[in-house]
């Protein structure tokens, strides 16, 4: 009778439990749906090929995202190509060459201290290297070095698990083979484990292009007028030129934000934060698909 | 030289293309080491100059609770911001953990088909969006809801608190999840097997072994929220003072560090005060990183 009850009374419980999860996962699922549609519901309408195009105003309003959105791009392909052959050689290393012993713990201990270092702190390192003691100024180059050490343990650590993931036979298959170490590395690991590096690298590239912090103080916080028909990178108005300060999109929200001086600030940040949150699930999806597009190709598995 | 003998003398093509492989991998490695290496040395080397230099008491430093540094007479106590901080991801945590302890548990022991098909992508949205997005929708909608229910100006620790809670919530889930995924099947079939009830099983076996877990994944949540500048700094209202209520404005290290740096002359005391609040928020993150280390150490033992 009493162990009846008892039975009862758990199987309530699991029953108000079951209850409780679904209710919290439905939450966090309306949570992200709320944040997406209020940011693309009074986004888009400010959006147009002008605000896209147009050069942003200091005190005026109507001003666009034009140079902000480019430098944005810009910036990111100058870290990839700075900081992808970087994560490359580190992450073989400690997939392939590193031992068990006190170096690698101690290297793999610098990795975790790397990542969770905050990005202020990353941004005002920047800020007193690159930009005071290098003398490179607010610059794209001091914006993208400052990325790269944001980036490097989030990219190092992918290419080291993608390539922990491919099995011990194709390796031990190519050294038969007679290829050194490195050659198995570079032409057979590395072609298998592709699908997830480049996910990776997707995915790490929508974090940079969405930092801002450590931007601040590195690629500067103006962006000056730039003229598109001067490719000449040594020249200041040239926009390849890599020696220019760039305000990056999400460092121009924080800006219009904080400094107010805009009289359309909310229209403005608005319409960036939703053009960067299109930005973000283009990469998010673009990872996803190119991931599994590339692993179909890779292993030839067509279902 | 006969060919055969050079040849077998020779180190071969092979041998000094992974020699080169070898150095080039290394060296990559070491860039990374060497990078770690410069910037503890420049914060901290920048950071104790307000002590060396401007011979502020440090204890002075830690615990005063006026931040007026470009005053005739400054005063740099950092108590205000430290306290921010900490109030903050406390908080943040505290909301946070509950909702990611339910999320990573649903998606492990309830529906994990439905949990990898929707929950998974919304949490990696969650963490891919911009931490200026979050600080927007904060100033654009928390702000003014606080300011309409509780009064005041709408910035503080509260509205702080809910930014990072959302801010937090992937990255505490996903490692729960990790958690959870690792408790041995059988535990679970044995408790079940024993007349438990799923709820039963996930409260009195899967939680609790993977409390060491769950705790690492709180910590991890926490020295986020701890480092978060730009979000926070658009939402808590930057006024350097003691914390008095949530709803008032306040402060970080952070958002002061990211306010106050442009504006001030490197060299002088404003400065290196800034310096310090930076080196205070690298040791800060090298406690979380240490604690979490101790967690996994202790739980390894077990």
């Amino acid at each position: 009778m009493n162990s009846a009850k008892k039975s009862r009374d758990s199987q309530f419980s699991d029953r108000v439990a079951n209850v409780v999860f679904y209710a919290i996962a439905g939450i966090i699922c309306l949570i992200l749906a709320a944040l997406l549609l209020y940011i693309l519901i009074t986004g888009l309408p400010h959006v147009s090929w002008k605000f896209l195009t147009s050069t942003s105003k200091s005190f005026q309003a109507g001003g666009g995202i034009g140079i902000q959105l480019f430098n944005s791009f810009y910036l990111l392909i100058l870290t990839m190509i700075i900081s992808i052959p970087i994560s490359l050689g580190a992450g073989i290393w400690l997939s392939e060459y590193a031992k068990k012993n006190r170096f690698t713990d101690i290297i793999r201990t610098t990795i975790e201290i790397l990542s969770s270092l905050p990005s202020v702190v990353v941004g005002l390192f920047g800020f007193i290297l690159f930009v005071l003691q290098f003398h490179m100024g607010f610059s794209l180059l001091s914006g993208a070095l400052a990325l790269t050490i944001f980036s490097l343990p989030l990219l190092t650590t992918n290419v080291e698990n993608a390539l922990q993931s491919i099995h011990f036979t194709q390796r031990e298959a190519g050294l038969a083979l007679g290829l050194s170490r490195i050659e198995t590395v570079w032409k057979i690991v590395i072609p298998a484990a592709l699908p997830s590096i480049i996910t990776g690298m997707i995915l790490a590239s929508g974090r940079v292009f969405g930092e801002a912090a450590a931007l601040i103080y590195t690629a500067g916080q103006s962006a000056p007028a730039l003229n598109f028909s001067n490719w000449n990178i040594f020249d200041i108005s040239s926009p390849l030129s890599p020696f220019r300060p760039a305000e990056t999109l999400a460092v121009h929200i924080w800006k219009v934000n904080s400094e107010g001086l805009i009289p359309d600030a909310s229209q403005v940040s608005a319409g960036a934060s939703a053009v960067l949150i299109i930005a973000v699930l283009i990469f998010n999806f673009g990872a996803r698909y190119l991931g599994n597009r590339l692993y179909k190709h890779m292993t030839g598995n067509q279902s | 030289m006969d060919p055969i003998k050079e040849s077998l003398l020779k180190t071969s093509k092979k041998t000094k293309e992974e020699k080169i492989g070898k150095i080039i991998t290394t060296f990559c490695i070491l860039l990374i080491i060497v990078m770690v290496g410069a910037i503890l040395l420049f914060v901290t080397f920048k950071g104790l100059a307000t002590f060396f230099v401007n011979k502020v008491n440090p204890i002075s430093f830690l615990f005063g609770t006026k931040w007026n540094p470009s005053l005739d007479k400054p005063q740099v106590g950092a108590l205000p911001m430290f306290l921010g901080s900490l109030l903050v991801t406390i908080f943040s945590a505290l909301v946070a953990t509950p909702f990611a302890i339910g999320a990573a548990t649903f998606m492990t022991e309830i529906s994990p088909r439905s949990g990898k098909k929707y929950l998974q992508p919304v949490m990696e949205l969650l963490v891919g969006i911009p931490s200026v997005v979050y600080g927007f929708v904060g100033l654009a909608v928390f702000v003014p809801l606080i300011r309409k229910i509780f009064g005041g100006t709408g910035f503080g620790i509260l509205t702080a608190t809910l930014v990072l809670f959302v801010m937090v919530l992937p990255t505490i889930t996903s490692m729960t999840t990790d958690a959870l995924n690792s408790v041995p099947r059988n535990y679970r079939e044995s408790s079940l097997a024993l007349g438990a009830t799923r709820f039963q099983t996930i409260y009195k076996v899967v939680w609790r072994a993977a409390t060491p877990g769950i705790m690492t994944a709180v910590v991890f949540g926490m020295a986020r929220a701890f480092g978060e500048a730009l979000a926070v700094q658009m939402v808590i209202g930057n006024a350097a003072l003691m914390p008095s209520s949530l709803t008032n404005p306040a402060s970080t290290l952070t958002s002061i560090l990211t306010m106050g740096i442009g504006n001030s002359v490197s060299g002088t005391l404003e400065n290196n005060a800034l310096w310090s609040l930076a080196l205070l928020l690298l040791l800060m993150s090298l406690l979380f990183n240490m604690l979490v280390r101790w967690i996994g150490k202790r739980s390894s033992l077990k």
